[in-house]
């Protein structure tokens, strides 16, 4: 698929810009502070529902303004669909597809599938475990949209459950009620919460391979790079879960183990007043060679783990039903020694659409010569 | 802002649910031009309210007596009752003429984040009414979101010891006169594990 047109309003630093975009590559180049990023977020923003700057929807708007309105027109295999969300800080935001109102922005999810890798994916290696569920997760959605709603419910299911666990500790077996109502809430912990992990558990299992191949392309003199998933269930993960090749995760027989290990763990779970259980525990282990990459991991070798992943997801989301994601590389460039630019040039010629930023054109490897867009002060014009 | 008691007023106004500051100052400048019976009818029945509304003491849904419409009428069905959460459901199933039998309003769903457990709910009355009536359907009719699913769970694990007490749950799925195409995965999801022979 590709983006043919973009538009943008009252987004970040952009009051109005229009963006007539191709297939193949693309390059925005300007000097630092003129929103390329805040395009690629804008589009960003359209295939994930989130920006990969911020939690929340507020900076996005432009400042005085209340709302920022961002209409992309995507192609995938020769059909056209516009795809225009209106984001409003603090309150929900609309969503309209062919013009058409649809009943929530999650409906757009699928229509537009990006990989976007940008400096803030160094916290992919080196940030918290926090940072690498999110990256599951918002591939997952990627893959198939479903799972937005039920990375919802569980998140939903998880803070009841929370403050259940903190009253019901507080009043020690004072509250007759607080076993049972804790055994329907543990229920549902355990029916959400499997769906979500054996959904994680399947997409490690598939990107693992994916993930390891681009980490020796990007780094060939480097150790191997080896991706796995720990679940907070420890030794009470059927065997194979997650493992490339392994048996496929199943919802049912994941949430019997949810539950029984929640049971086993009540007691501590009531002292402490949080969920010690679940999908919200686990992590996604980076080792290279031997040692875990977090903390042992050079800057070049995190870089390189970190483009990894992201060229493991886009090799792993172009391999499957849904069309071919639009790869952006956001001011990437400029930080990588020559044979790894080269390498990822090599992977962005063979993409549908690839968006490329950088302050200057020097950083931009000479194979990607497609459209050259200059950046500056409210205005995008084509070279 | 406005001075004085204008301002009181749209404030006061602004916190219900659903009214934003926007339509607060509207209804507010339509009451100051409104002739002042019907302000007069429109305080009168706010000081009823205050002074204090009655719930039904079998089902708890508001009523008028001791006892609601409802419960009074013995045409209805003694021997089905339907659970919801608060008295706005019982209008919604009403509306839909297909259900004669009785309601309990909890008032409410399981909610430990707002500090609602079953203590809050009217759970006890339920099983209370179900002990001493002829009850011999219970449908639980609790909205299909987070709360209102493990409410519906919590209920059916109070209420299997009862025998010969049939306990159902309302089916969901798709909407009448809706398209296949347009329902999202989870709703279908729903029906297709719901679905039922022909």
């Amino acid at each position: 698929m590709y983006i043919r047109h973009l538009q943008v309003t009252d987004f970040r630093s952009w009051d109005h810009v229009d963006v007539p975009l191709e297939p193949g590559p693309t390059v925005l180049v300007g000097q630092n502070g003129r929103g390329k990023t805040n395009l690629l977020e804008a589009i960003g923003y359209v295939a994930t529902l989130s920006s990969h700057r911020v939690a929340t929807d507020a900076p996005l708007v432009r400042q005085g303004c209340e709302r920022a309105l961002v209409r992309t027109a995507v192609v995938n295999e020769d059909r056209e669909l516009t795809v225009e969300l209106e984001i409003a800080a603090g309150r929900a935001n609309r969503a309209r597809v062919n013009r058409g109102a649809v009943g929530r922005p999650r409906d757009v999810l699928g229509i537009l599938r990006t990989v976007l890798f940008s400096p803030e994916d160094l916290a992919l290696v080196r940030g918290d475990p926090g940072e690498r569920r999110k990256f599951l997760d918002e591939l997952l959605v990627q893959r198939a949209p479903r799972y937005a709603g039920v990375r919802s419910d569980y998140d939903k299911v998880l803070k009841q459950r929370n403050a259940l666990l903190k009253s019901a500790g507080k009043k020690r077996g004072d509250d007759p009620y607080a076993a049972s109502t804790l055994d329907v809430w543990d229920d549902h912990l355990a029916k959400a919460g499997a769906q979500l992990l054996a959904a994680r558990l399947n997409l490690v299992a598939d990107l693992a391979p994916h993930t390891g191949e681009a980490y020796a392309g990007v780094a060939p003199d480097s150790r191997p790079a080896r991706i796995a998933y720990r679940s907070s269930l420890g030794e009470a993960l059927p065997e194979g879960y997650g493992e490339p090749g392994g048996e496929r995760a199943d919802p049912e027989r994941l949430a019997e183990v949810l539950r029984v290990a929640l049971g086993e763990s009540r007691a501590a779970e009531l002292e402490r007043g949080v969920s010690l259980v679940g999908p919200h525990r686990d992590e996604l282990d980076l080792v290279l060679g031997d040692t875990p990459a977090k903390g042992y991991a050079s800057h070049g070798e995190s870089w390189s783990f970190a483009l990894a992943l992201r060229l493991g997801s886009y090799e792993l989301l172009r391999g499957e039903a849904g069309g071919e994601p639009v790869l952006m590389l956001d001011d990437v460039f400029a930080e990588l020694d020559k044979r790894r630019r080269a390498r990822l040039a090599e992977v962005a010629l063979g993409a549908e659409q690839v968006l490329v930023t950088a302050a200057v054109d020097e950083d931009v490897p000479a194979e990607l010569t497609g459209v050259r867009f200059a950046v500056a002060e409210g205005e995008v014009t084509r070279d | 802002m406005y001075e004085g008691v204008v301002q009181d007023l749209i404030d006061e106004l602004g916190r219900l649910p659903g009214v934003g500051p926007k339509s607060a100052q509207r209804i507010a400048f339509h009451l100051l031009a409104s002739d002042p019976q019907d302000i007069g009818r429109l305080r009168e029945v706010l000081g009823k309210v205050a002074e204090g509304v009655r719930f039904c003491e079998i089902c708890g849904n508001v009523s008028e007596g001791e006892r609601c419409r409802i419960c009074n009428d013995v045409r209805r069905d003694a021997t089905s009752v339907c659970v919801v959460e608060e008295p706005k459901d019982v209008l919604a199933v009403e509306r839909t003429r297909e259900f004669r039998g009785r309601y309990h309003v909890l008032g409410g769903a399981l909610d430990p984040l707002s500090g609602v457990g079953p203590d809050q709910l009217r759970i006890k009355e339920l099983l209370m009414r179900i002990g001493s009536e002829e009850i011999t359907e219970v449908i639980i009719a609790t909205d299909p979101n987070t709360e209102g699913e493990a409410t519906a769970t919590y209920l059916v694990r109070m209420l299997r010891d009862f025998p010969g007490l049939t306990v159902t749950r309302l089916a969901s799925g798709l909407p009448m006169g809706g398209d296949l195409e347009f329902a999202d995965e989870l709703t279908l999801g729903r029906a297709l594990s719901g679905r039922r022979a022909l």
